[in-house]
């Protein structure tokens, strides 16, 4: 095809352009709604209170942790689910429904399930409780709420980076000399890199927004388990100013996280 | 001088790929056949990245028995499967690196080949950037930079645009003449028989015939010999 | 084909036009559409009944309740959405919606006191309120912000007792289901919600409690979008057979 003609790719038709006016306007518009009604000169005095400061170290704190807890499990499986392909049909597809369903769940009833599994009475907690361990109410149990909703997103990015990147380039790495080791650490590790860091900071998003999960398995007290959108949902009740400052918080947080690591580390994630 | 001799069994699905083949240094064998016949799996059961039965010799050493890593057998593979996070210079320097040189270290050890195969102006371009032609040579540089006992090519014109073949299996020809050890080209196009001495023909899994071009057009074992050197 | 019509059309118009303006004085059975209701957790079962006895003698009427805590429904009653009928569990949350104007002769109907929930067999051994002063033992108290919280508050400053808790639920019927799946050693909720549980959960009287007594009003809004139902259902649970309902589950009288 001549340069010429590629140049002149058609436009989008009118139909799919106001579709997608449209679509850009519900994602946009309620955004531009919650600065617009911010209460811009309370804010400073909203975000340096105590309750607002605790919400957001402990979660800062409460992410980074499932962000890391989902690296070190998050890749093992997703390299566990990428030689999957080899499998037969039915364990295949179970392994990848499993691994999906935290994703689709609603997050309560995923708390839910988390209290039954790990609560004092739960079919494991029980045993836990024994040995004097006891999660629910605990920070750690923030950690787990959120790995658990979190996870299967790093889990499916670092899986399609597996895919797509040409292994056989592992096979002319090992006729060119290198060992195994070599290999993992010169060709696998910097083809999937890109898919790793979108995969955390998905993740990462993901267990920072987190709120039935946590809400329903690790319960809502300051500074141990009330994380900015737990703090958010309670302050609409009573106090809808630091409600508001503490959505922007969030907003914020979630902003600055991905501009962070835009194309630095995750070339084609965001430009 | 050294002795390149292939005894291996492949097992696959339809048949058993048996190869035996002998190809001393300084020459190259063409083996040919028709898709399908086995003869990427005898490449790849002598880099050792497919499993074999047998053994294979270089200068009487049984290397079936090593890890691909170990064999030094350098393989041009038909995608060239250059390294598409590193440079041009860094995928020269790659064999260097692996035998333990720092970075730039084995960045210097990458410029003679840069210069021989005049890859110097494209050193820090990667191979997204590559015309065809290009990524060939930096392929074959990457391969001899670390320095196989034995060369093997595989299907090494298919990546390239018709209209430039003969230029590029011109150069090849030349650098395969330059290159110690048994050189192997795999193909299933006639011309390519001209990079090599000798010519040995795969089909279903066997060695049917082997001799020089003008042997095989004058005696052809089979129809597909027959047709392959009219 | 114009005459014709003309005699259904103008019976289409009669009839469309007697649909449309409701009688002065409702009778039971003109009155139709939907009674948006916001309604505290608490109140949940009876309110159900209330609201089914309603449409019984309405069938014109389809009474839609919406539970949550006071606050969160206050706040957006404020924010404007459309409803008839606000029914919360303290005058606090009642007073932010009169404040805003919006609030129709606010009636206190009934009052609950708050009595400590515990696990079935009480396996914390909870006896009674100073046991929230605990440490060791795991409890869940409603959030200040929200009516059970606040007036459980107002018990433990009343009776001198800081309590020890481990969560603050953002409304009673998530510390119920806490105690109920043996997660805590015991709540603070209000006695209705023990009752309502059966035998999930074990109740505690809390003798102290009688004197911080929560009430609840109801009222009916200034813009009620059907303000004649509206009115037949607050005059409805404001009677003695409504109130029954109320009374039957636990409630009190003011």
């Amino acid at each position: 095809m001549p340069a010429s003609a590629r140049r002149r790719t058609r436009r989008p038709g009118p139909v799919v352009t106001i579709l997608a006016a449209l679509g850009l306007a519900l994602l946009v518009l309620p955004l531009l709604g919650l600065l617009l009604r911010a209460p811009w000169g309370e804010l400073p005095r909203l975000l340096a209170s105590t309750e607002v400061l605790q919400a957001l170290g402990l979660s800062l704190l409460t992410a980074s942790l499932s962000t890391l807890a989902s690296l070190v499990l998050g890749i093992p499986l997703a390299v566990l689910l990428a030689h999957s392909v080899a499998w037969s049909v039915v364990p295949r597809r179970l392994l990848r429904a499993v691994i999906t369903i935290p994703m689709v769940l609603p997050p309560v009833v995923g708390g839910i399930a988390l209290l039954l599994l790990l609560g004092r009475r739960g079919v494991l907690g029980q045993w836990l409780a024994e040995v004097g361990v006891t999660l629910p109410f605990t920070t750690g149990a923030v950690v787990i709420a959120q790995t658990f909703v979190a996870m299967p997103f790093l889990v499916f990015a670092v899986e399609g980076a597996l895919r797509s990147a040409d292994r056989r380039s592992e096979l002319a790495a090992a006729s060119l000399g290198a060992s195994r080791a070599q290999v993992f650490r010169l060709v696998t590790l910097p083809l999937v890199a890109p898919g790793i860091g979108a995969g955390a900071v998905l993740c990462f998003t993901r267990a920072l927004g987190e709120f039935g999960a946590t809400i329903t398995f690790a319960g809502s007290f300051p500074g141990v388990t009330r994380t900015l959108p737990i703090a958010s949902y309670l302050a609409m009740n009573s106090d809808p100013d630091t409600a508001i400052a503490l959505a922007l918080l969030l907003l914020a947080v979630s902003l600055a996280v991905l501009l962070a690591l835009r194309d630095r580390w995750l070339p084609g994630v965001v430009r | 001088m050294s002795l390149l001799e292939i005894d291996l069994v492949v097992p696959r699905d339809a048949f058993d790929v048996v190869a035996r083949l002998e190809v001393p240094s300084g020459r190259a064998l063409a083996l040919v056949g028709p898709n399908g016949s086995g003869k990427s799996t005898v490449l790849g059961a002598i880099a050792g990245l497919v499993a074999a039965t047998g053994t294979l010799r270089l200068d009487g050493r049984d290397l079936a028995g090593l890890p691909a890593e170990s064999r030094g057998i350098g393989l041009v593979f038909q995608d060239l499967l250059l390294f598409p996070h590193l440079s041009v210079r860094d995928n020269v320097a790659f064999p260097a690196r692996v035998r333990g040189s720092a970075r730039a270290a084995a960045r210097a050890a990458a410029d003679p080949w840069l210069d021989r195969f005049d890859l110097r102006d494209l050193a820090d371009r990667h191979p997204g950037a590559l015309s065809g032609g290009q990524a060939q040579r930096v392929a074959l540089a990457r391969a001899l930079a670390s320095q196989p006992a034995v060369l093997v090519l595989d299907e090494p014109m298919t990546s390239l645009d018709v209209e430039i073949r003969d230029e590029v299996r011109a150069d090849l020809a030349r650098d395969i003449r330059a290159f110690d050890g048994p050189t192997i080209v795999v193909s299933h196009d006639v011309a390519d028989a001209a990079l090599a001495d000798e010519v040995a023909v795969l089909e279903r899994g066997r060695i049917v015939q082997r001799g020089t071009l003008a042997q095989l057009a004058a005696a052809p074992a089979t129809p597909w010999v027959r047709r392959f050197t009219r | 084909m114009r005459r014709s019509a003309l005699p259904a059309v103008v019976a289409g118009v009669v009839l469309l036009a007697g649909c449309a303006a409701p009688a002065p004085t409702a009778e039971p059975d003109a009155l139709a559409g939907t009674v948006t209701v916001l309604a505290a957790a608490s109140l949940a079962g009876p309110l159900d009944e209330l609201a089914a006895a309603f449409e019984d003698t309405h069938p014109g009427v389809d009474v839609v309740i919406s539970y949550g805590g006071s606050s969160a429904l206050a706040e957006q009653i404020v924010s404007g959405s459309p409803v008839d009928v606000f029914f919360s569990a303290n005058e606090a949350t009642m007073a932010t919606v009169a404040d805003a104007g919006l609030a129709v002769d606010p009636e206190v109907l009934l009052t609950n006191v708050l009595q400590i929930a515990v696990p079935p067999g009480n396996p914390g051994g909870v006896t009674g309120l100073a046991d929230f002063a605990d440490a060791d033992l795991t409890i869940a108290l409603c959030d200040p912000a929200v009516p059970c919280g606040s007036a459980a508050e107002k018990l433990f400053a009343a009776t001198g007792i800081t309590p020890s808790a481990d969560t603050l639920e953002e409304d009673v019927k998530a510390a119920l289901t806490k105690v109920a799946l043996g997660e805590v050693d015991a709540a603070l909720v209000y006695v209705t919600d023990v009752i309502a549980a059966g035998d999930e959960v074990d109740g505690i009287e809390v003798p102290e409690a009688a004197d911080a007594v929560n009430r609840y009003p109801i009222a009916r809004l200034s813009g009620a979008p059907n303000a004649d139902a509206a009115h037949a259902f607050v005059d409805l649970a404001a009677s003695a057979a409504g109130i029954r309902f109320f009374t039957d589950a636990g409630f009190g009288t003011p």
